[in-house]
């Protein structure tokens, strides 16, 4: 029998049985769309998280000063060593790697921060004006830290916005100067309310430059260096030059702790993949409901075509010639049901995309490839045990009833 | 051409055995023309399914053409059913979904012969059976006449050495069936050994050779002198 012959055959077979046809395409697409719907929700939500991480500075890489094993909270001094400082010239140092974007140094300390006869002792940061992007920080008035050279400085700062309030009550804040210690700083920006980030509540922050910091708390070394790298993947290499680069200014010594935050985000990306596949799992079920619905439809056709099996093999149809019709009824069927479910399920992906649009629904490329290549493979698997029985069958029996 | 020698066939039905052909001996030469009759059971379907190759004896040899077909695999008698024998039932047994045109190409589809000649050899069919204007009819849309033609048709497509028909006027009025065999007559007469099994003596009688047979043996066996 040539090939499309038994194309033929079972394209008229196909058209022949309507209300068959359309129910099979309907079990088969409806898993096949099931699938791609939900898998294509699923790497949505990977993907949304995966962006609101990156807005949150998801490239960011932590420089602490002290070598520690085990990265934790601080290492030098739980150690009880005391490693050599960070400087700024280390962090200045670190922009020779290209895989890093910008970096903020950082020097924290309690201040006691005066106005008038007002006093609140409040943590105060010294930095850079990168640190404002690098944080996602956002101004609530004025401006942040000048840009400049960080080893020189203005008698500026910006403040938390709590102790904004708490400190200029409703006369505001911008413009006003404030004491720290026996320094004078003009606010010139206060931060918008944006409550716990890294550690601090920068609410009740006072932000200085770094140079400033570094006098009003008489210290050269640096709490830690916040280091953007310019994508996901240019983590690693950052995390390697600064180590490398730390290490050939500290004569050999990697006295450095690196963290990124990339191993939580890859942890994240795993969870949610599982979940994806879960899902996509359990839809697969649902085409695998489709294939015994297959089955079902073809034992049935068997069972109403037996005098037309038993006519063809009268006709000199051999056993592997009787299967082979069943097995393209129902790659036919099956292929038919895939395309229908993958137009359904792009046009469900579409609507939900429209309720959602903040969410980047798109199937992945692996759902798109295994549901259908499922679906004829569920429908070749079901189609056996029919085959099988048509081929089977007693021609002389098959044929006696009418 | 055929030659049967103890044909047994037996069925179980329940605990019972049925004989429904005991030692049957049976030569058949080209050319012949057949009937077979009895009343119902007497086994004359069996032995039609037989040597048709449908069907397996329980014991006894079956030659065709000199070889002994009863040790061939399922798929070797398919090909040789193929190629050698055409089929005609009582119900016409035509595929529903397939005009008349369609139903008579079948066989040659299945034997996967080239469409060009298939095309050729459907015209002559088409012409010969006198369905041309029916050619892209559905069974359906046929009289019975027509079907059993479109099935003798198909059953010509391949150009078999031997017609078997099972009743083929059974589900037929008298004239059309008149008709059928007028048919199939021809067929004998164009150089085919055609077989009929009915229990309509008249139609039996037409036969140039005619078997009896009762309870699973030939009891009679009648030819013209010729």
């Amino acid at each position: 029998m040539r090939f499309a012959d038994l194309l033929a055959f079972a394209w008229q077979v196909v058209r022949g049985y309507r209300t068959r046809t359309l129910l099979i395409l309907l079990a088969m697409g409806i898993g096949v769309a099931a699938v791609v719907a939900v898998s294509s929700i699923g790497e949505g939500a990977r993907l949304y998280v995966i962006n609101q991480f990156g807005s949150l500075g998801t490239y960011l890489v932590v420089v602490l000063p002290g070598r520690s094993e085990t990265a934790g909270a601080m290492p030098g001094v739980l150690l009880g060593k005391t490693p050599r400082d960070l400087t700024i010239d280390d962090a200045l140092s670190l922009k020779r790697s290209p895989a890093i974007r910008r970096l903020a140094p950082l020097i924290v300390g309690a201040g006691d921060v005066r106005v008038g006869a007002r006093s609140r002792e409040t943590p105060v940061l010294g930095t850079t004006a990168e640190l404002l992007e690098i944080r996602h920080m956002k101004m609530a008035q004025g401006q942040f830290l000048p840009a400049g050279d960080p080893r020189h400085s203005q008698p500026v700062c910006v403040v938390g916005a709590k102790v904004a309030a708490e400190l200029f009550g409703a006369r505001g804040a911008l413009g006003e100067w404030l004491r720290i210690g026996d320094r004078r700083f003009r606010v010139v920006g206060v931060l918008a309310v944006q409550g716990e980030s890294l550690g601090f509540n920068t609410d009740e922050i006072v932000i200085v430059p770094l140079a400033a910091a570094q006098a009003l708390f008489n210290t050269e070394a640096l709490f830690r260096i916040l280091v953007e790298a310019k994508s996901r993947e240019s983590i690693a290499p950052a995390k390697a030059d600064i180590e490398e680069i730390v290490r050939e200014r500290h004569e050999g010594k990697r006295d450095v702790t690196v963290i990124t935050q990339d191993a939580v985000l890859a942890t994240f990306d795993r969870i949610l993949r599982a979940l994806t596949l879960a899902v996509g799992g359990l839809a697969a079920i649902s085409l695998a409901v489709a294939g015994i619905l297959v089955m079902n439809v073809m034992l049935i056709a068997v069972a109403q075509r037996r005098s037309e099996i038993g006519l063809l093999k009268a006709l000199g149809a051999t056993g592997a010639q009787i299967r082979l019709v069943f097995f393209t009824e129902a790659v036919l069927l099956a292929l038919g049901g895939a395309a229908f479910g993958l137009a359904a399920g792009k046009i469900g992906q579409i609507l939900i995309g429209q309720i959602y649009p903040a969410i980047p629904f798109t199937p992945p490329w692996w759902a798109v490839l295994a549901a259908p290549l499922t679906a004829i493979g569920t429908a070749v698997l079901f189609a056996v045990a029919p085959a099988r029985r048509a081929a089977r069958l007693d021609p002389v029996r098959a044929l006696s009833r009418r | 051409m055929i030659r049967l020698s103890g044909i047994e066939r037996v069925f179980r039905v329940g605990e019972e055995q049925v004989h429904a052909l005991r030692g049957v001996d049976l030569a058949i030469a080209h050319r012949e023309y057949l009937s077979i009759m009895g009343p119902s059971g007497s086994g004359k379907s069996t032995l039609l399914n037989i040597i048709g190759l449908l069907d397996r004896p329980n014991a006894g040899r079956y030659e065709l053409d000199g070889r002994d077909v009863t040790g061939l695999t399922d798929d070797e008698l398919a090909r040789v059913r193929r190629e050698r024998i055409g089929f005609v039932f009582q119900f016409f047994h035509l595929v529903p979904r397939l005009t008349a045109e369609q139903n008579i190409e079948l066989p040659m589809v299945l034997a996967g012969i080239d469409p060009a000649e298939r095309k050729r050899r459907m015209g002559e069919l088409l012409a010969a059976y006198g369905l041309e204007d029916r050619a892209r009819h559905r069974p359906d849309q046929l009289s019975g006449g027509q079907c059993q033609r479109v099935a003798i048709a198909r059953a010509m497509s391949m150009r078999p050495e031997v017609i078997l028909a099972d009743e083929p006027t059974g589900n037929l009025d008298r004239h059309t069936g008149q008709e059928v065999m007028a048919v199939l007559e021809r067929v004998h007469h164009d150089g085919g050994t055609v077989l009929v099994v009915t229990h309509d003596p008249e139609i039996g009688a037409r036969a140039h050779r005619r078997l009896r047979m009762v309870d699973g043996a030939v009891v009679s066996d009648e030819r013209d002198r010729t």
